[in-house]
């Protein structure tokens, strides 16, 4: 059922890219649309189902390439089923932000969003090294093509830049992946790329840093963290607003899960050790982050330098190797994925409205589209981290658990949250508040459709804010079965 | 000659007889459809009787040649690749030759070449198959016979490629010297410590022989003006066939003969394995022109490939992954590159090949099909999943790391992120927007379009289903 979903996404990208051409260049966005609705419908129904007794909503397993133990094996679990839900309605999110901002090429288009977003899934989901690999780097080419042929005026560059970054990183990664298994057929005599049989992996204490530095880095750098992270202003700035939105919602969580489901539980003891200088780059991150937010004129750069900061918060929470801790991750990751695509949809909004992303153009917009500066305020006063919202309590709680590992840490990274406030408000001001800038005539207005995916994600928000415990029940499920916590 | 001996030898009797019978065939009747469907029936033929032959189990002819599994893997490969060589040649020769019926024989004589290269266990074996296949490679670089860039290319070919199987020679000479015999394995207990010398410099001057050949760093001078003076579809061919039966060869006699066992020659193949990875690759990044980027990315493969070599032959390795590795390695090597050749075979005009990176700007606006192929081609040479590329890197990786040779590990490394940027500038091209709106300059180079489309589909299908090739690689060590 899970590779059944992943399929259902690679096919209605070849079926929009299909009805593109020959059928009408507006229905390709409708196939997206119906691709993620059903994919949320079967999320939800997962959930409704209930978790068996071995805490899987659903699993897989299918003989893949026998000659090297590898094994389409997909599992999902209660991590793995908010992570694919949030995917999904990502997906349906990035349909409507690039609605009508797409002109050329829209079934070639809504083809590499279906398929970024079929690699997601398949990362959420994969419990064997080489499948997770495999999808791992699928996500990477449509994003690609998706920042190279639709992005922006210095497309070529981030486009380029991403891919080196994500695709070197990535080989670290496979090295890291091929070793390990083979210090574990040289252990054992079992030569499988199965998570499960690798957890245990009798791996020498001199070898097993390296690996997991291996896995690391690779997931450092999707994250991003200060120092991998140059990348991201440049392909969150340059790549239109639906790649902006599935980058930052999603595509940056697929790090952050790689770190809990594998980096750390593969390698429990180097992690530990590791572990100060982890949460060291998460608060130097935060701290980095909003500096360089506070000192953006771009509006979309300054929300991705925003970004950076609040993946720091994920690593201090990661790394802090306690309950709260892990759980504030996951909630930031979900929190964030709200809150981030919402504002990087309302950049593009502004874009394709003003054509320009420069605050000084703009200024005093709410005059214009109330509605518009509405929802931003409402998203940059959550992603500022406003009690009653999902991302405070995400922070909240991995600060909670960081506290408990390093003070010192922690108390940079509260400073991160002030710094937060000022960049966020400082956003605000320059955009919508002020006095109305004379360049800007008239500016429609969010309509039906934005207001609809902007509600939806406002719930989101109020209701990870208000009432996280289903969350943190899930959540909790798996971090005690990743049994990676003293 | 047994009659098992001789059911063995099948493939290499239709391809000899159909060889013959194509030379008749042509001196009367002047039909160029009849050249080329007469090559491709002997091609197909011998492509048929491959599993009768694999039937009579391996067989040793006289000393001379082996029949085993990895010869015929070898021919089946070779064969395949010359198939699709005559299909993308038939249209793009067309304006470009006036006589053209011998060139499906020469390709015909060339394959046949190949596959006795592979299918050598003495040096006898070795020099013969070699011959044949390089000499046909000269007529067939030059068939073109206005323009000058191919006669260029081939004399350029001739004499370097006469140098580097002189050397050979002169290292054979050294070889036999030592050991008393031509055979590729015999028993060194006996040998004198100048015996070992004398071997060990033979060794070395049949290295660096077979090296050029492989157009390996610092052998490699040649490659990309060969390349680019030879036509798309021939340039295909060499890249693939001449290196894949050298290859062959020299994993056999490396086998046959413990070559890596001696460290400094071990050595030597390290280094000069780190050097094609980077130096392959970082040349690469200079280029604009399709056809040197894509020798120059080819010497980089090769690199990557001798990682294969050093697990099959190192005194530590483990030849039957190793062998294994090399050979699943060169399918998928002969998948895209053959696609990418094919593409930029369909591409041309009628006397320019489509060679320069500018005539592939918005190709996936202006012929949606075909850029789809060279993407794909691209990318699984860059090692990208869900392409044989991919299955490719993972298994010299993996081999690197099996024979925990570290250095080649992060040289591959190194190269392939290297070898990222430059394929992502091809992939890039095709993707920009076409300034002056659409252009609809297709072709009706049909059979082209489907071979190119056939390479595509499976450079995608063992991306994602390796167990295809693997198993057929699988325990065909020599």
């Amino acid at each position: 059922m899970i590779l059944g979903a992943i399929l259902v996404l690679l096919a209605a990208g070849a079926l929009a890219w299909a009805a593109g051409r020959f059928v009408s260049p507006n229905a390709p966005r409708w196939v997206s649309m119906l691709a993620f609705a059903a994919g949320l419908a079967w999320a939800v129904l997962e959930w409704q189902g209930g978790a068996g007794a071995n805490g899987l909503y659903a699993e897989q397993f299918i003989p893949w390439i026998p000659r090297f133990g590898i094994n389409v094996i997909l599992e999902l679990d209660g991590l793995s089923l908010l992570m694919v839900a949030l995917t999904m309605f990502l997906g349906i999110v990035a349909v409507v932000s690039s609605w009508d901002e797409i002109e050329a090429g829209k079934g070639f288009f809504q083809f590499n969003i279906l398929w970024v977003m079929a690699g997601v899934v398949g990362v959420f989901t994969a419990l064997d090294l080489f499948l997770f690999f495999f999808f791992w780097e699928v996500m990477l080419i449509p994003m690609y093509f998706l920042i190279a042929i639709w992005g922006h005026e210095n497309k070529g560059y981030a486009s380029m830049k991403f891919f080196l970054f994500t695709q070197i990183s990535g080989l670290l990664m496979l090295l890291a992946i091929l070793a390990l298994v083979y210090f574990h057929h040289a252990s054992s005599g079992e030569l499988t790329f199965g998570y499960k049989a690798l957890l245990g992996a009798d791996i020498s204490e001199s070898v097993r840093l390296w690996l997991m530095l291996g896995f690391f880095v690779a997931f450092a750098t999707k994250l991003p963290s200060v120092p991998v992270h140059t990348w991201l202003p440049d392909a969150h700035t340059q790549a239109p607003t639906a790649g902006s939105v599935i980058l930052a919602g999603i595509l940056l969580k697929t790090g952050a899960y790689g770190l809990i489901r594998f980096a750390v539980p593969l390698f429990p003891d180097a992690s530990q050790d590791f572990a100060w200088w982890a949460m060291l780059l998460g608060a130097v991150s935060v701290l980095y982050g909003g500096a360089m937010a506070f000192s953006q004129s771009d509006f979309k750069r300054l929300v991705a330098y925003s970004s950076i900061a609040h993946m720091g918060f994920i690593l201090l929470g990661v790394y802090a190797f306690n309950e709260l801790g892990m759980q504030g991750a996951i909630v930031t990751m979900i929190a964030h994925g709200f809150s981030t695509a919402a504002l990087f949809m309302m950049a593009g909004a502004i874009q394709h409205r003003l054509h320009t992303r420069e605050m000084s153009r703009m200024g005093g917009l709410w005059v214009h589209a109330p509605r518009m500066g509405v929802m931003t305020l409402f998203f940059v006063v959550a992603s500022v981290g406003m009690p009653g919202l999902g991302n405070f309590v995400g922070e909240f709680l991995a600060l909670l658990g960081a506290f408990r590992a390093s003070v010192p840490l922690t108390v940079a990274a509260t400073i991160g949250i002030v710094v937060a406030a000022v960049y966020g408000l400082y956003l605000m001001q320059r955009s919508f508040q002020g006095a109305p800038n004379p360049d800007v005539a008239a500016m429609r207005d969010f309509g039906a459709r934005e207001m609809s995916v902007m509600v939806l994600m406002m719930a989101g928000l109020v209701w990870v804010g208000v009432y996280p415990q289903p969350l943190l029940d899930m959540s909790a499920a798996t971090i005690a079965k990743l049994g990676v916590l003293p | 000659m047994t009659a098992l001996q001789a059911q063995a030898l099948l493939p290499y009797f239709v391809l000899s007889g159909g060889i013959v019978v194509l030379l008749l065939l042509v001196a009367w009747l002047r039909s160029e459809v009849v050249a080329f469907g007469g090559a491709v029936a002997v091609l197909v033929g011998a492509l048929a009787t491959v599993p009768w032959a694999a039937q009579a189990g391996p067989q040793l002819i006289d000393g001379m040649v082996k029949i085993d599994g990895y010869a015929l893997f070898f021919l089946a490969l070779f064969v395949l690749t010359a198939i699709a060589t005559a299909v993308l040649s038939y249209r793009y020769l067309g304006p470009r030759a006036v006589h053209r019926q011998e060139f499906y024989i020469l390709l015909v004589i060339a394959t046949l070449g190949a596959c006795v290269t592979a299918t050598a266990a003495h040096f006898a074996g070795f020099l013969l198959g070699l011959e044949v296949l390089s000499v046909s490679l000269y007529a067939m670089i030059a068939y073109p016979e206005e323009a000058k860039p191919p006669l260029e290319a081939a004399i350029k070919y001739l004499v370097l490629s006469g140098a580097a199987s002189s050397t050979m020679l002169f290292g054979m000479a050294a070889i036999y010297l030592a050991n008393g015999t031509l055979a590729f394995g015999y028993d060194g207990a006996g040998l004198t410590s100048s015996d070992r010398a004398i071997l060990a410099l033979g060794q070395a001057m049949l290295l660096a022989g077979v090296f050029f050949k492989l157009s390996l760093v610092p052998f490699h001078m040649w490659t990309p003006d060969v390349y680019q003076g030879a036509p798309a579809p021939v340039a295909g061919f060499v890249a693939t066939v001449s290196k894949g039966a050298v290859f062959a060869v020299l994993l056999r006699y490396a086998l046959a003969s413990d070559l890596l066992d001696t460290d400094a020659l071990h050595a030597v193949v390290v280094v000069i394995a780190v050097l094609s990875m980077l130096g392959g690759n970082l040349l690469a990044l200079l280029q604009t022109n399709l056809k040197r980027l894509l020798a120059y990315s080819s010497i980089a493969h090769l690199g990557y490939l001798l990682i294969a070599l050093v697990l099959a032959g190192a005194a530590n390795g483990n030849p039957d992954l190793g062998v294994e590795t090399g050979l699943v390695y060169l399918v998928g090597y002969f998948l895209m590159t053959l696609a990418a050749f094919g593409v930029m075979t369909v591409l041309s005009g009628e006397r320019e090949d489509a060679e320069e990176l500018d005539a592939y700007d918005g190709l996936l606006w202006r012929r949606p099909v075909l850029a789809t192929v060279l993407v794909v081609a691209a990318l699984s040479l860059a090692g990208i999943p869900l392409t044989v590329g991919f299955i490719a890197k993972f298994y010299v990786v993996n081999a690197g790391v099996a024979g925990a040779a570290w250095a080649l590990v992060w040289a591959l490394i190194v190269g392939s992120a290297i070898g990222v940027y430059y394929y992502l500038r091809i992939v890039f091209a095709m993707i920009a927007r076409p300034a002056d709106g659409v252009d609809a300059a297709a072709g009706a180079h049909w059979e082209g379009l489907v071979t190119a489309v056939v390479l595509g589909v499976a450079t995608v299908a063992l991306g994602v289903y390796p167990s295809a090739v693997i198993e057929l690689a699988q325990g065909l060590a020599p």
